[in-house]
């Protein structure tokens, strides 16, 4: 990859960020009467200010930036292997879920059993259960051409119930105040750096290598950004879209489920029943950002764990909600979607013309036909 | 009979049968009042894909609408007279009824202007709706919530006078089909009136050849690209008055991500009655009828043997049962339910085509 593409590679997510950053000041600014009582036309300042400090500010701001985008990194991942098959894997929150909460149950199980065992074991559990939920879409694409999209998203809110029903039911800790899955004990990841520097810091920075050579040096990879380009062509050349369909989300899959029990292992400790989180839709921002590519995954993650580390700060010492963080986020992917709009704005001279993956999902929605 | 009823198996199946008639029975307006969110979203989708337009952001624009909807109708409740006209109309709910409209206009027009104009890709954009509706509502509801704000109430269901109710029968169908809020009346005749004028009228044959072939719409002179912002448009009212519907019809609160979903289920409802506004308001009554036997089983649980089956049943079950009904559907009808040809195809005027 030359120095020019790169260059044109990132342009357009980084202006993407910049005009995101314009937007969200006018919406801190529309809504500064709700927060300080008058139209405060320097609270964008303040908030910017503290998220930077809150993320950037401290050595360990600096590591809850990297735990925060440690999660976030896998789903990107999660997401973006599917977008090389052509693929929208909107389910990484289930997948995710699933993951965690595998994780919590067999954590618990073996909490008193030797901590390599304990680990191991665990993150084994996780892993299985991402794939499996993984897979149910991929298999429902393959064989009956039930659109991912569609399914994934109904999996999502079957994994919420599904945790609800274990952790109020027969994973419920006896004791705990609230509904919660008991501690997983020997199984807590340990911390390596700072204040909670985990182990699952590692699992992020050890995937992105391991997603670049599978997808862009062995053969599986070259199916699977085969079969993302042109179906038929890959079916010509021997190759079967239903099986690298059925791969890819099992992967994609198996990706989230470890997100998920480094969340669990290495942070909480236990699963609680109302388990609230959003890497999964944070993952499809990350992918975008990060264009598909693992490389630019690392950094898409790392921005926005900088925004979910520092957004604390932000709304301690400015009153805006860390729910600005969603907006944020929002904006930016509006942005990159309307590349269009970036290029007239900045001036920006278009690329090649250029099949991106970000412009071939819904082509199969269409035809709804088997791959 | 009654031996048939103590065979295990068959005695349960015909037990559960005998329930399910009874719920749809005893609860067939709340069938038809919980399938009017995803009657209507399935509706909105229905324009927008006929034309040729994937819209995953039902959701997103039923969840802005939601929230237009509510807010206004609060704020205009602080300095508005509220007395109550026909069907509980006040003047700050019906303020909040063009309100949530509009909003579900707008945010369609984001839609519209990205995959029709932008040409980018259209479940990207309707998943940038999505994601954009639920971070923004939820920071203003968060922020609007800080200051208790008050509600303007909700909209109320028409009453029919006692002695037509009382016809055996007819009655019965017509208190089901009738007494609701104004927003489930006006989909039960939206969706009427689009099925006619999609098979009837110069309007639907247009829609149906631009979602079909777009190119060949436009050698006949069809304007494409308007014809689809135009429906994309009028999709959004659509997807704002289901929004509308949870914030001043059936509740009068606004909590983060209260769609829950709602607007997914309207897209497998579109699929599942095979992209016509009939057959997806049916499929949506399919679904606000697994949403009305989970509640069911919690409050008048069946007697006997089949009381006892389903209680053993988790109730997280029943909760995600419209999911799991969404999809058994999706996999099950998909292959035999065929799209408009160009859904989900940017169009691309030959004459600025590169």
């Amino acid at each position: 990859m030359n120095l020019r593409r790169t260059l044109s590679l990132v342009t357009i997510p980084l202006l993407a960020i910049v005009l995101a950053l314009i937007v969200g000041a006018v919406v801190i600014i529309a809504s500064s009467p709700l927060v300080s009582g008058h139209l405060d036309l320097v609270l964008p300042l303040r908030a910017y200010a503290a998220l930077v400090s809150g993320a950037f500010g401290t050595v360990n701001g600096l590591i809850q930036t990297i735990v925060s985008a440690s999660p976030l990194i896998l789903a990107g991942l999660a997401v973006s292997i599917g977008f090389k098959a052509g693929l929208f894997n909107i389910g990484a929150q289930g997948q995710f879920l699933v993951g965690a909460v595998a994780a919590a149950a067999v954590g618990a199980g073996l909490a008193h059993a030797p901590a390599p065992v304990a680990i191991g074991v665990s993150i084994l559990a996780a892993l299985v259960a991402g794939a499996v939920y993984g897979f149910i879409p991929g298999f429902l694409k393959a064989f009956t051409g039930a659109h991912e999209v569609v399914t994934t998203i109904m999996l999502n809110y079957i994994a919420i119930q599904f945790v609800a029903y274990l952790i109020t039911g027969p994973l419920r800790a006896t004791g705990a105040t609230f509904a919660r899955s008991p501690s997983v004990g020997a199984a807590e990841l340990p911390v390596l750096i700072g204040r909670n520097g985990h182990l699952g810091i590692l699992f992020a920075l050890v995937a992105v290598p391991i997603a670049w050579w599978l997808l862009y040096r062995t053969t599986i990879g070259f199916e699977v950004r085969t079969v993302g380009a042109n179906p038929d062509a890959a079916r010509y050349a021997g190759m079967s879209p239903r099986w690298i369909v059925i791969a890819t989300m099992t992967v994609c899959g198996l990706l989230a489920g470890l997100a998920g029990a480094g969340e669990i292992l290495g942070i909480t400790g236990y699963m609680p029943a109302g388990y609230s989180t959003n890497v999964g839709f944070d993952g499809i921002t990350v992918a975008l950002l990060g264009r598909a590519n693992p490389i630019g995954i690392l950094f898409g993650g790392l921005l926005l764990g900088a925004m979910r580390a520092g957004s604390n700060l932000m709304q301690i010492q400015a009153g805006v909600p860390v729910q600005m963080i969603d907006v944020l986020q929002g904006v930016i992917l509006f942005f990159l979607a309307a590349e269009l709009v970036v290029r007239y704005v900045f001036r920006v001279r278009a690329a090649r013309a250029q099949v991106t993956e970000l412009q071939t999902v819904s082509r199969s929605y269409g035809q709804q036909t088997t791959p | 009979m009654e031996a048939i009823l103590d065979l295990p198996v068959i005695g349960l199946i015909l037990q559960f049968i005998g329930y399910l008639v009874q719920v749809v029975v005893l609860n067939g307006g709340l069938i038809i009042t919980l399938s009017t969110p995803i009657g209507l979203g399935a509706l909105c989708g229905f324009m927008n894909e006929r034309s040729g337009v994937v819209n995953i952001g039902i959701e997103g624009m039923m969840l802005a609408s939601a929230f237009g909807a509510w807010y206004v109708a609060s704020i205009s409740a602080g300095f508005l007279p509220d007395a109550a006209g026909p069907l509980g109309f006040t003047l700050p709910l019906l303020i909040g009824l063009l309100a949530g409209l509009a909003t579900g206009v707008l945010v369609s027009l984001a839609h519209a202007w990205l995959s029709i104009t932008v040409r980018a890709d259209q479940i990207i954009s309707g998943t940038i709706i999505n994601i954009v509706a639920l971070g923004i509502t939820g920071y203003l509801a968060l922020l609007i919530s800080q200051s208790s704000p008050r509600s303007a109430g909700n909209l109320s269901a028409l009453n029919l006078p006692q002695p037509v109710t009382d016809i055996p029968v007819l009655g019965w169908l017509l208190a089901t089909f009738l007494e609701h809020g104004p927003i489930t009346l006006s989909m039960l005749v939206v969706v009427v009136v689009l099925q006619v004028l999609l098979y009837r009228s110069r309007w639907g044959l247009r829609t149906r050849a631009v979602g079909e072939h777009p190119r060949a719409a436009e050698t006949v002179g069809i304007d494409v690209i308007a014809l689809r912002y135009r429906n994309v448009l009028l999709g959004g009212l659509l997807a704002g008055l289901a929004g509308a519907w949870f914030t001043i019809e059936y509740g009068n609160s606004f909590q983060s991500g209260m769609t829950n979903g709602r607007g997914f289920i309207a897209l497998a409802a579109l699929i599942f009655g095979r992209w016509t506004p009939l057959g997806s308001v049916g499929a949506a009554l399919l679904f606000g009828l697994a949403d009305t036997f989970g509640r069911a089983i919690r409050q008048t649980p069946p007697a006997g043997d089949l009381g006892a089956v389903l209680g053993a049943i988790p109730p997280q079950v029943f909760a995600a049962l419209p999911y799991i009904v969404t999809i058994i559907v999706l996999a099950g009808v998909v292959g035999r339910s065929i799209p408009p040809a160009a859904d989900g195809q940017p169009y691309e005027r030959e004459a600025t085509a590169r």
